[in-house]
């Protein structure tokens, strides 16, 4: 067994993880808010809901992450500075890079959640949504009582993806110097000037994070089944 | 609005696009003839292939891209005078070797994954016939297993292009001028970032857009004659 010496920099690495794990929290929790509204903007009556789902989600799945956090965390304080200078004020602002990562990964995951819930929705067997309508239940009790409960079972395997490939994203944020773990192995590999040490030891920190949470969803999915029948 | 900035800028960032398209290109083709074997390998019921296969996939779809683009770029370094011994040193000097380097054996993973799913979806029934007419082996899979498992992975191999398309912006961190590279280089010097990083944007949504329709036009083709059940849905998450 080759054990990694970290050359005492083994806590930055730690804290590193620390700082990841909550970035992913923050923006996973983020991006099941956004998908929650994409899925009801795309299964909406109204047309213009539809089309903003849309738009929404065809244009964060058709650029890079890298663009998206770039665009946030260095384009939007500039334009609200270009804005107020046009309205004749002079304004500075600097957006946090905690705040910013979490911002993004959020809207970025929002919209491949977006596509998960509209599929567990559609999901749920239409005589059911008709039962509850004979019912006389209107729209707001149906969705609470009847949708929102049984959409959870269908939505968990597609959310834990979604888990899964938001916390290795998060990687990116490190680009915006906020010092997670990917962020944390560069400095300590440029302090020691040991590159395969350090990144080798943050990638089994990210797969440890993957195994984990292959564990963990299968547990909450069995948990979802209870019972259920499994047809 | 001033759109002079991105109206100069405009040749340079294609000319950006030009390179991503071809990290793109050539990571996707040698990442596939990698895939092939190596899905092969992972449905083995032999532990010395089964279980490197499986290692390889987990690792490289288990942590972020980024990390393994660093461990390949900056982690050689490491290696120097070993790399120098093996005569190869002077390809890791180069930060577009690591990136193709490191995409294709990305992109190889996915795509072992979703070749494994195809495989396996492949029905019995048709195995059968031909080993009962004596096919076995490599001839069965180049005959009857392989060809028929493309078409099913088409549509999640689709997906997987696209992703590898948008994941090659990371190559502009290591220095390269992609499209990515080219719109960060104009913004540190003019300084004008939602302008140029909009019209970078812009560009990848044309090119990922212009992808989807014609591989839809191919998969619409190739199964035109009986409609095939595809293997994963569109759009499902499998980025890095």
């Amino acid at each position: 067994m080759v054990t990694l010496d970290l050359h005492g920099y083994g806590w930055m690495l730690w804290r590193g993880l620390g700082l990841t794990i909550l970035v992913g929290l923050g923006a996973m929790a983020l991006a099941v808010t956004f998908g929650l509204l994409g899925a009801w903007g795309k299964l909406s009556r109204y047309r213009a809901a539809r089309g903003l789902a849309g738009t929404y989600t065809t244009v964060i799945r058709g650029v890079p992450e890298l663009i998206l956090i770039l665009l946030v965390y260095y384009g939007v304080p500039t334009l609200i500075q270009d804005l107020a200078a046009r309205a004749g004020h002079d304004l500075r602002v600097d957006l946090n890079p905690f705040v910013a990562g979490i911002a993004t990964i959020g809207l970025i995951y929002g919209a491949f959640a977006t596509e998960v819930f509209r599929g567990a929705f559609q999901a749920v067997p239409r005589d059911q949504v008709e039962a509850a309508r004979a019912f006389g239940m209107g729209r707001a009790l149906m969705l609470r009582r009847i949708l929102l409960p049984q959409m959870w079972r269908f939505a968990l395997p597609g959310l834990g993806n979604v888990w899964m490939v938001l916390i290795k994203a998060t990687a990116l944020i490190s680009v915006i110097q906020l010092e997670e773990l990917m962020r944390s192995a560069d400095i300590a590999a440029r302090a020691t000037r040991l590159p395969f040490t350090f990144f080798f030891a943050a990638s089994l920190f990210y797969l440890g994070i993957t195994i984990v949470s292959m564990v963990i969803q299968g547990r909450i999915e069995s948990w979802s089944y209870r019972g259920a029948q499994r047809g | 609005m001033d759109l002079a900035i991105v109206w100069e800028s405009l040749p340079r960032l294609l000319e950006g696009a030009v390179l991503t398209l071809e990290i793109t290109f050539v990571s996707l083709l040698a990442g596939l003839c990698l895939a092939v074997p190596v899905a092969i390998a992972r449905l083995s019921h032999r532990r010395i292939l089964w279980m490197p296969a499986y290692g390889y996939m987990l690792y490289f779809r288990g942590t972020p891209l980024l990390v393994q683009l660093f461990l390949v770029y900056y982690g050689s370094g490491q290696f120097q005078p070993l790399l120098d011994q093996a005569g190869v040193w002077f390809l890791f000097r180069e930060a577009y070797f690591c990136a193709v380097l490191t995409l294709t054996l990305n992109t190889a993973a996915y795509t072992a994954e979703i070749l494994r799913g195809a495989i396996i979806a492949v029905p019995r029934g048709e195995i059968e016939a031909a080993r009962s007419v004596g096919m076995s082996g490599l001839l069965l899979y180049r005959r009857i297993i392989l060809p028929k498992a493309f078409r099913l992975a088409l549509p999640a191999y689709t997906n997987e292009a696209v992703f590898l398309l948008q994941a090659t912006s990371l190559v502009s961190i290591i220095t390269l001028l992609d499209l990515t590279g080219v719109a960060r280089i104009i913004v540190a010097r003019s300084f004008e970032p939602y302008k140029l990083y909009i019209a970078a944007g812009l560009i990848y949504l044309v090119i990922t857009y212009t992808f989807v329709l014609v591989s839809r036009r191919l998969e619409l083709r190739l199964s035109g004659h009986r409609r095939e059940q595809p293997v994963g849905g569109v759009g499902s998450a499998s980025g890095r």
